[in-house]
């Protein structure tokens, strides 16, 4: 097992450098002088030579590169952020933790309503309550975040006042950001869910147990529920990951102070470093909670479980499968 | 005189679909006694799994109609209890070893587990105690015990077999139906995984229903046999009945198809044709169209049951008293 993961965590270097590689490249060739943005209209010609020698962004592109991932490799360092003059570093982990919570939230949230609705969808399928449960959730995948957010603050806060329409503060001003972002998810976990089970209590084993005089319910849990999880776990870990990742549009529109509003607002004023910074980061979290989901599987399956426990010989088999 | 254990009558079932209505079980009567072993022999569709899991009260409830009949399980019928009485029978009174040993057992628990579910579910004891009972089943089975904590996927056809056998015969069963325990298993595990279940059997003194479409299998095993086809029993005897004094044209075809060791014969008789779209079945006798010894009598009219000898049904006008004596 342990052996597993230091692979994984070896196998997310290439995949960090590549991301830096493409953010890097995109920021460079995008239009737009970082000097001329920062420094506005009333800056002289020296002032932005003088910035853009500060900031290293006179050589070539290689070389601007080079010296970027030195700085990062060697020193740790992801640079100082243009605006605010604070370390990108500080900037991230400042703005982590909001954006955590609202992802947990949501997510939880999200995995409550979407396995429960799912497991009743599929043991009383094509009954009312899977009609209107797919219809709503299909309803959920479709509704863009920008839309149902304004949605949110028209009818929850401006018409009824039961929450506060922008910030993050309390748990009250949870609700709605929460609500927001976590409705696609739902509604994408109910429906995996759904799909899943549908599959595995057709399966043999479901029958054997029944044979064996156990309850409904049991037989739903023990038996039904713990096969369909893999293709959920999968599902859950992909939507937890874009929700840490910031909710773009969701945070700008209650103005919450996440990560994604700092990367809408870091883009928008061609902060090179704290963008790269920040993309690196959730490129980072991404690959963690893709790590977990693995881990998760094992739990689950014994077959993976022992896959992962598999010699050196079977574990470089299987790679050579994946790769060919 | 040992007492009946079980006995269907006049059961039909059919599975609906959007399409179509199937006619899978045709009101067959059936019984069986304490201790003995029937075989269930027949085509595949023949109606025989479907006979065997309405007796589990296990058909899927989406598309199987019980049409008609009651099944009489130590007096009480089976189709009209409680969910709850249902349970109570299960796995407990009657157990069923499915077809499919690769797919029956849940891949995410461990077989000791599963052994153990059935132990703790009709009986009143620690978890402690049910552990001990489930190695012993898992020994009794010709499992080691310290596989306990295995999982399915560590184990071959055979064994998984075995690990079915043990949860099906956890709780002492009156009543086991075998539903072809052996198909899917290859020759050498095949006949240690049928005297496994007959020495159990013998032990536990277990009614048995083999289902099975080898006949050689339950000259073996069984002492009674029923020959199934398109849902109808078409004969119904002792062993020493059906292969010694075969009745039915069905059976005989059977017969036909096995090669025999002791005669020289250069080629098989098949039965011609395919075995009958059970959403259409056709009138009168069900294998008349197949029959080499048809007449237009065979389809008019619903063909009735004939005791030719005492025990021994056949479903046939060539059974009946005044056309066995016209025809020899």
């Amino acid at each position: 097992m342990i052996r597993f993961i230091i692979k994984r965590l070896l196998m997310m270097i290439p995949v960090l450098l590549g991301v830096t590689l493409v953010v890097f490249t995109i920021m460079y060739f995008t239009p737009g002088d970082p000097a001329q943005i920062i420094l506005g209209d009333m800056a002289t010609e020296e002032d932005r030579e003088l910035f853009r020698e500060e900031h290293g962004l006179n050589g070539s592109f290689v070389e601007q590169y080079i010296n970027y991932m030195k700085r990062v490799i060697v020193e740790g360092d992801l640079g100082t952020s243009y605006t605010t003059k604070m370390s990108v570093t500080k900037e991230i982990v400042a703005r982590f933790p909001t954006t955590f919570k609202l992802a947990g939230v949501s997510i939880l949230i999200a995995c409550i309503i979407g396995i429960v609705a799912g497991v009743i969808s599929a043991t009383r399928q094509y009954s009312v309550f899977d009609h209107v449960a797919t219809g709503i959730s299909l309803i959920g995948v479709s509704l863009p975040n920008f839309w149902q957010g304004m949605m949110n603050i028209i009818v929850f806060s401006v018409w009824l006042g039961w929450f506060p329409p922008s910030g993050f503060s309390t748990p009250k001003h949870w609700v709605l950001p929460a609500i927001t972002i976590g409705t696609s998810s739902a509604a994408n976990i109910m429906r995996m869910t759904r799909s899943s089970m549908l599959e595995v209590i057709r399966q043999d084993y479901i029958r054997t147990a029944r044979s064996k005089g156990q309850k409904e319910g049991v037989v739903i849990r023990r038996h039904a529920l713990r096969n369909a999880l893999i293709p959920i776990i999968t599902v859950v870990g992909l939507n937890f990951g874009k929700l840490l990742g910031g909710a773009v549009l969701t945070e700008s529109i209650f103005s919450i102070a996440g990560i994604g509003k700092l990367m809408v607002d870091a883009i928008k004023a061609k902060n090179t470093p704290l963008v790269q910074g920040g993309v690196l980061f959730i490129a980072v979290v991404m690959c963690f909670v893709n790590l977990i989901v693995d881990i998760l599987y094992a739990f689950v399956d014994p077959k993976i479980r022992s896959q992962y426990m598999a010699p050196r010989r079977t574990a470089y088999k299987g790679k050579e499968e994946t790769n060919g | 005189m040992a007492k009946t254990i079980l006995e269907i009558k006049d059961l039909a079932v059919q599975y609906v679909t959007d399409e179509a209505v199937v006619e899978a079980v045709n009101h067959i009567d059936l019984s069986l006694e304490q201790g003995e072993s029937l075989g269930l022999v027949g085509e595949t569709g023949a109606g025989k799994t479907t006979t065997a899991l309405s007796v589990m009260q296990l058909l899927p409830d989406v598309s199987a109609r019980i049409v008609s009949g009651e099944i009489y399980f130590e007096g009480e019928d089976l189709i009209r209890i409680s969910p709850a009485k249902k349970r109570e029978y299960r796995g407990n009174k009657v157990s069923m070893i499915f077809q499919d040993p690769m797919t029956a057992l849940n891949p995410t628990l461990s077989v000791g587990d599963q052994i153990m579910e059935v132990i703790l579910l009709h009986n009143r004891i620690s978890r402690e105690e049910a552990k001990n009972r489930a190695v012993e089943m898992m020994e009794l089975v010709g499992l080691p015990g310290e596989r306990f904590n295995d999982y399915p996927h560590q184990f071959s056809g055979g064994m998984k077999q075995r690990v079915i056998i043990a949860i099906a015969l956890a709780c002492r069963p009156s009543l086991l139906i075998a539903d072809e325990p052996t198909t899917a298993l290859d020759v050498t595990i095949q006949a240690q995984v049928l005297h496994l279940i007959a020495r159990l059997k013998e032990e536990e003194q277990t009614s048995l229903i083999l289902i099975t479409h080898d006949l050689g299998i339950v000259a073996e095993t069984c002492q009674k046999a029923a020959i199934m086809y398109a849902g109808e029993i078409m004969e119904y005897g002792t062993v020493e009945h059906i292969f010694n004094n075969t009745a039915h044209p069905y059976t005989e075809g059977l017969f036909g198809s096995i090669p025999n060791l002791n005669r020289k014969v250069s080629r098989l008789t098949p039965i011609p044709g395919l075995a009958p779209d059970p959403a259409a079945l056709p009138r009168g006798c069900k294998f008349a169209p197949r029959c080499r010894y048809a007449t237009p009598a065979c389809s008019e009219a619903e063909v009735p049951v004939y005791e030719i000898e005492p025990g021994h049904l056949v479903k046939c006008l060539r059974a009946a008293p005044e056309g066995r004596s016209g025809d020899e």
